[in-house]
């Protein structure tokens, strides 16, 4: 998911091209105070006219709390992006109180309360405590967030490049997430010039759950790929056990092996996700 | 009149007399020879023990005995450090001298102080590969009476061959030289490499004067200009700017969009069928076309592939493929960084060649001709593929087509690397303002919102698309660039001609109009 400043014309127009995931749109902590308006209004223009291809668009808007948060949501709402990312979420009653507003936004313009998703950050230690309770509140939650540059200063710790102090965060929103059957994505890793440090931050980021990470620029986006990415062997071993299992089944056998090792429900579930990370159709075997 | 991809060219252009008109890449080639006839060089003597050293650059040239309607040439191997073609024209205004041709490889930035002989009469006409700063807009809005004439690197040489450029007086700056002209640009504090553009000038100027900040014990060990052709060798402090003569390590971009668009462009080279042991390469030294370089790189020493040689502009990103024995040679015709001099003293691999040798069209066997894949930038790209790179968006000169028609020309596989937009100015176009390179000659597009390949190469777009390349038709991309920058605001001309832009072969491919006020 990578991250562009609302404010940036140039970023936005090119957003598309880099081959992201998803691109989001930022309102919030990029954007300085006095080019909020600018911002909202770009980002409101780029929505309508922009081809983004096949990127997810998510749009960050700011905390309801603030003086910006409802009119981003009154001029992004409408439009409909894929999701909306609400920052710095601490409680279900707040968020509760968001799906609200957005409901009636849309009620207003005669617009379905299922097409647009939420995303949901977590940035403070309040929020990590309630973390699950927050992931479970609605439907239209399908991702949770860490924002890891807020939580550090939110715990008053110093930010290290291996995240340590806030390993622990981390593995709770991914346990909420996962809890919840939805999406878990990683914070950013700064240093952009740093492409081993990225590759470890992400190899760890995929180890503990998260299902995908945030970029603040174009060039991390392939090392994330890249890791994110079954391998070949990880892709032949899933197509073995999914090719067994299929023939297994006709013969109405329930558990088998593959290489001599036992295959049961978790392994077929993990072998499937796999072809679906490398877009292999699952009938196709 | 009209020439064969539609520019529409005089007959007969005021300040530069008939027209020969461009009727396609190779059609000029294919007889095996050129028509015009080949001048020969001048024939000098020196008496025995003469002496050729001058007090001072004044004296050498006084001693050529300049006089009105002279033709100067130099070479640009100094980059944006020379200052010696500026203080050579302010010696011969000084001696009075009007109506000078000055026939430089390229003019650049560090020039722009010509800008008040342009205005005085004492430089009336341009032969050069290339214009930027000052100079490209003062001539772009009219300035002299008579058009430039821009060649390419490959032209310059036909044109001095054929006596369209007849050379009275060539001053070549050298980072070392002796006390009979052996000189060289590979060594000593101003070092520049290869002087590979200087030397069909050494060999056809009326009268050749050296001038070094680094003088050394004779003989001038190696030598890339031979003291047979040199009348006046000159010691002066300083040749240029060191800093901008011999920039530090070139470094590849970090701009994500360049990467985005290298990384394509090295996707297409490698599915195009000539990504095979034994292929030559070449690109250029700025953002994206260098970037090609390191993927090109990286997926050769993932396969464990070799190639053959190298060719161009070398920067040091070269070099270090070179020394990684990824190719087997590099010849040089001009050196872009501080590294490559070091490089082509020591390494036996890393060979200097002259213009000629690199591209000219017109003999038996031009590097050019050999080449295998090439990568190139554009200003402007119109939807047949035709390439200016040498008007910017506003019209006004401020490019060079240096060796771009000559490699698209020779190449197998000729990849364009370019924005399709830069900030709200369309790149990717239905028609563009000066056509350098002819579409026939380029077969492959490369922007970040995907690759085009010419509608002549079908075979070619098969394969890339069948290796899950991003494919899209050309006019599409055109349309979809104007919906997002919209359609720009025609640049207003007169019909005065300004320049004319020669094809490599001596034709005229285009002509540059006065920019209106």
């Amino acid at each position: 998911m990578l991250y562009i400043p609302g404010n940036n014309p140039a970023m936005l127009q090119q957003g598309g091209v880099y081959g992201a995931d998803s691109l989001l749109l930022d309102l919030e902590d990029a954007v300085a105070i006095n080019q909020k308006d600018a911002a909202r209004i770009l980002v409101r223009n780029i929505l309508k006219e922009m081809n983004f291809y096949d990127a997810e668009i998510c749009v960050r808007v700011n905390h309801i709390d603030t003086p910006f948060g409802m009119e981003d949501l009154e001029e992004i709402v409408p439009l409909q992006p894929d999701a909306i990312r609400f920052p710095k979420t601490e409680t279900p009653e707040e968020l509760k109180r968001l799906i609200k507003i957005i409901e009636n936004i849309e009620d207003k313009h005669g617009l379905p309360h299922d097409k647009m998703t939420l995303h949901v950050m977590i940035e403070t230690a309040l929020g990590v405590q309630n973390v699950f309770d927050i992931a479970k509140l609605s439907n239209r939650v399908d991702a949770i967030t860490i924002g890891g540059q807020d939580l550090t200063a939110d715990m008053n710790i110093s930010s290290t490049k291996d995240g340590s102090g806030i390993d622990l965060a981390r593995k709770m929103i991914v346990m909420a997430a996962k809890a919840n059957k939805i999406d878990a994505i990683d914070t950013v890793f700064v240093d952009i010039n740093d492409d081993e440090g990225l590759r470890k931050d992400t190899e760890y980021s995929k180890n503990i759950g998260f299902t995908g990470k945030a970029v603040i620029n174009p060039r991390q986006i392939d090392i994330i790929h890249k890791v994110y990415q079954p391998t070949q062997e990880e892709i032949r071993k899933a197509y073995k056990i999914i090719k067994a299992f299929k023939k297994n089944k006709e013969a109405g056998i329930g558990v088998f092996s593959v290489d001599g090792k036992m295959v049961d429900a978790p392994v077929m579930a993990r072998a499937a996700y796999v072809l679906e990370l490398a877009e292999i159709d699952f009938d196709s075997i | 009149m009209k020439n064969t991809i539609g520019r529409e060219i005089p007959k007969l252009i005021k300040g530069f007399g008939k027209t020969d008109l461009f009727i396609g890449a190779w059609e000029k080639l294919k007889k095996g020879w050129m028509d015009e006839i080949t001048i020969p060089p001048p024939n000098k003597a020196k008496m025995p023990h003469q002496c050729k050293s001058c007090s001072g650059l004044e004296q050498a040239i006084a001693r050529t005995s300049p006089k009105n309607g002279m033709t100067v040439s130099f070479h640009h191997h100094l980059r944006n450090g020379d200052n010696i073609l500026v203080k050579t024209i302010d010696i011969l205004a000084k001696m009075g001298i009007k109506d000078i041709t000055l026939a430089s490889s390229s003019l650049n930035q560090s020039h722009d102080a010509l800008l008040k002989y342009l205005k005085d009469g004492t430089i009336t006409k341009i032969w050069t590969s290339g214009l930027r700063g000052l100079l490209g807009k003062a001539i772009s809005n009219g300035i002299l009476d008579q058009p430039i004439i821009i060649h390419s690197h490959g032209g310059r040489v036909r044109a001095i061959h054929t006596g369209k450029i007849q050379v009275d007086l060539v001053i070549i700056a050298a980072s070392a030289a002796d006390e009979e002209g052996n000189a060289t640009g590979s060594h000593g504090k101003s070092a520049f490499g290869s002087l590979g553009y200087a030397m069909i000038d050494a060999q056809y100027a009326k009268q050749v004067i050296v001038v070094t900040d680094n003088m050394v014990d004779f003989p001038c060990i190696p030598n890339s200009i031979s003291q047979n052709f040199v009348d006046y060798v000159v010691k002066v402090d300083s040749i240029g700017d060191a800093s901008q003569i011999a920039t530090g390590t070139t470094r590849i971009t970090k701009s994500p969009l360049d990467l985005r668009i290298a990384k394509l462009a090295a996707n297409v080279i490698e599915h195009s069928g000539f990504f095979i042991p034994g292929f030559s390469f070449q690109v250029g030294a700025g953002g994206a076309s260098l970037a090609v370089a390191k993927f090109i790189r990286e997926k050769m020493t993932q396969q464990n592939l070799k190639g053959s040689f190298l060719l161009g502009g070398v920067t040091s990103y070269i070099v270090n493929m070179l020394e990684e024995g990824l190719f087997k040679t590099v010849f040089d015709v001009q050196s872009f960084d501080a590294a490559v001099s070091s490089s082509i003293l020591n390494n036996k691999n890393h060979i200097e060649i002259p213009a000629g040798l690199y591209a000219n069209p017109f003999n038996c066997g031009c590097l050019t001709n050999k080449l295998d894949v090439v990568v190139l930038g554009a200003l402007e790209i119109d939807t047949n593929f035709n390439v200016n790179v040498i008007t910017g968006s506003d019209g006004t000169i401020r490019g060079a087509s240096g060796g771009h028609s000559d490699t698209a020309s020779g190449a197998n596989l000729t990849v364009v690397v370019c924005p399709s937009f830069r900030g709200r100015v369309a790149i990717v176009k239905k028609t563009i303002h000066t056509v350098v390179t002819p579409g026939e000659t380029i077969d492959v597009l490369v922007t970040e919102r995907g690759i085009c390949v010419n509608p002549n190469k079908p075979e070619l777009e098969e394969q890339l698309i069948k290796a899950g390349l991003p494919i899209k038709k050309i006019e599409d991309l055109q349309k979809e660039v104007e919906s997002i920058v919209g359609i720009e605001k025609k640049i207003e001309f007169t019909d005065k001609i300004v320049g004319i832009v020669e094809y490599r072969d001596g034709t005229i491919i285009d002509v540059i109009r006065q920019v209106k006020d």
